[in-house]
């Protein structure tokens, strides 16, 4: 069986993903999860381990949540409604 | 502090015998230019006929990502006090029980760092602490949690538990709502402040059908008192009721949606096999009938107020459950259904749409539970519940 991925690892994955999304697409939490498992395998990651991941990112503020409707994971950027 | 500003639209609301949101922010204006900015945006809003807020965005507190919700005056020049106005959802004690001075903390904490306005309570529960800035919002917090408090739910994540005083003020509690409340509120502590659902959750505990916290309606999972042995019965009580006028045939028996109740002017019977548990009989004579005593809880699923989609009722999952520490087959059961729910719901998708999109008889197959008669609103009509007849009974036909 393969090794886990790190949680170091799967955060850095997703903030890539976060950024390239950026201005694009908005991401869920969930999205990131799909895509980790599609990413590493269900061997090497699973939900935990991805809520772990996004805990880190959010904690080191590599990324913010945000609200639009609904939750979001985004790169740290400027108030588009602040004044 | 300057001059209230001319609020004639906004001074009608505070005519006739009722308490007035104006007077009180009126009141709050005389120490915040927040509440005094407020009165003017809100004044124009209602000459204009057009609302002047911009909702949503990035704010929070670090690691959290709910709690906050971001609001923007698009007026900043006119109203600088509300330029940020933004509200903190602050997790209520379960039953909104609070001493004195754990109000007089949460209110001081207001006055230095926000509008001095609340929200005591808001729909979700929590104590809504309106209008501060984005610097504001740390040392809020900060102070908050060192009185003990911690924010509550926001955005796509379990929002705020709340129920009903159960059982420390009501005889009628079935089951113990507020230690059910704080032991979710604790347990699911990451899905409470991380949002990572495809939209929100809420649990909402009442310890009887009077369901005062109105959980049938509002959440996504109701966990309602009931019974499931007879309604307790003390004639003489009874009797007392009519001798003192209470008509209790016209008024009791024949609102009964189960016609299960029987008066000969002298004593009242019960069908209790019929009985309905919805209460009207025992909250017309709270002296003579009570909840019967083998008591728990029925699980319901899927309401909602109409936000995206239309108003949805709760519908029943478990018919009767027990509650007992640590709950741990509740909560698998809720685990499950947020596996599928996360998996398969879609962006802003309630559990409730999700349940109507799929059908409940798949959803009910995919969180691994059995179909029981209780889950039929209407016999013969339902059209999600099927039965597996076992290969004898086939053969048979
Ligand atoms: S829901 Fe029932 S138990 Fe709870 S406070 Fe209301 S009447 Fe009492
Ligand atoms: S609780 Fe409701 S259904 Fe049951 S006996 Fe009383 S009135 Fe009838």
């Amino acid at each position: 069986m393969a090794d886990s991925a790190t949680t170091e690892e799967i955060a850095d994955a997703m903030e890539k993903q976060v950024a390239a999304a950026q201005g694009l697409k908005k991401l869920k939490p969930g999205d990131l999860v799909k895509m980790m498992i599609e990413l590493f395998g269900e061997d090497r990651v699973d939900k935990k381990a991805c809520k772990k991941a996004i805990k880190l990112l959010i904690e080191t503020e590599r990324c913010v949540y945000t609200y639009f409707g609904g939750s979001f994971i985004e790169m740290p950027h400027k108030e588009g409604a602040e004044n | 502090m300057a001059e209230l500003p001319e609020t004639p639209l906004l001074d009608e609301l505070e005519k006739g015998p009722w308490p007035s949101f104006v007077t009180e922010i009126k009141q709050a204006a005389e120490h915040h230019e927040e509440a005094r900015d407020l009165l003017g945006q809100l004044e124009r809003s209602y000459r204009e006929r057009i609302g002047h807020w911009k909702h949503g965005g990035i704010v929070g507190v670090l690691g959290y990502g709910g709690g906050v919700i971001g609001r923007y005056s698009d007026l900043p020049d006119d109203f600088p006090g509300v330029s940020h106005f933004h509200t903190l959802r602050v997790n209520q004690p379960a039953g909104w029980f609070y001493t004195s001075k754990a109000l007089r903390d949460i209110c001081d904490i207001w006055e230095e760092h926000g509008s001095g306005l609340t929200n005591m309570h808001g729909s979700t529960g929590d104590i809504v602490l309106l209008g501060t800035s984005t610097p504001e919002l740390e040392p809020t917090f900060k102070k908050l949690t060192e009185k003990g408090f911690d924010l509550g739910g926001s955005g796509s994540d379990v929002r705020t538990p709340s129920c009903c005083v159960g059982p420390a003020r009501c005889e009628w509690a079935c089951y113990d709502t507020l230690g059910l409340t704080y032991d979710l509120t604790m347990s699911y502590q990451d899905e409470l402040h991380r949002p990572m659902f495809p939209y929100k959750w809420k649990f909402k505990m009442s310890g009887c059908p009077n369901d005062c916290v109105a959980a049938i309606a509002r959440s996504d999972l109701s966990i309602i008192g009931t019974w499931r042995d007879e309604i307790v019965k003390d004639d003489a009580e009874v009797r007392k009721y009519a001798d003192n006028g209470l008509d209790i045939f016209n008024d009791v028996v024949l609102n009964c949606p189960a016609k299960c109740m029987k008066w000969d002017g002298e004593k009242l019977e019960i069908d209790d096999e019929y009985c309905r548990k919805c209460m009207h009989c025992i909250n017309a004579m709270p002296k003579a009938l009570a909840p019967g005593k083998d008591r728990g809880a029925t699980i319901l699923i899927g309401s909602k107020a109409p936000i995206v989609e239309g108003a949805l009722l709760s519908s029943v999952l478990v018919p009767f459950w027990k509650p007992e520490e640590p709950y741990e087959d509740l909560k698998d059961l809720v685990e499950a259904i947020w596996d599928v729910w996360s998996e398969e719901g879609k962006n802003r998708e309630r559990v409730g749409e999700f349940i109507q999109r799929v059908g409940m008889g798949n959803f009910l197959e995919a969180i691994g539970l059995d179909p029981e008669p209780e889950m039929v609103a209407f016999p013969r009509e339902n059209p999600y519940v099927f039965y597996d007849l076992s290969e004898d009974e086939d053969e048979d036909e």
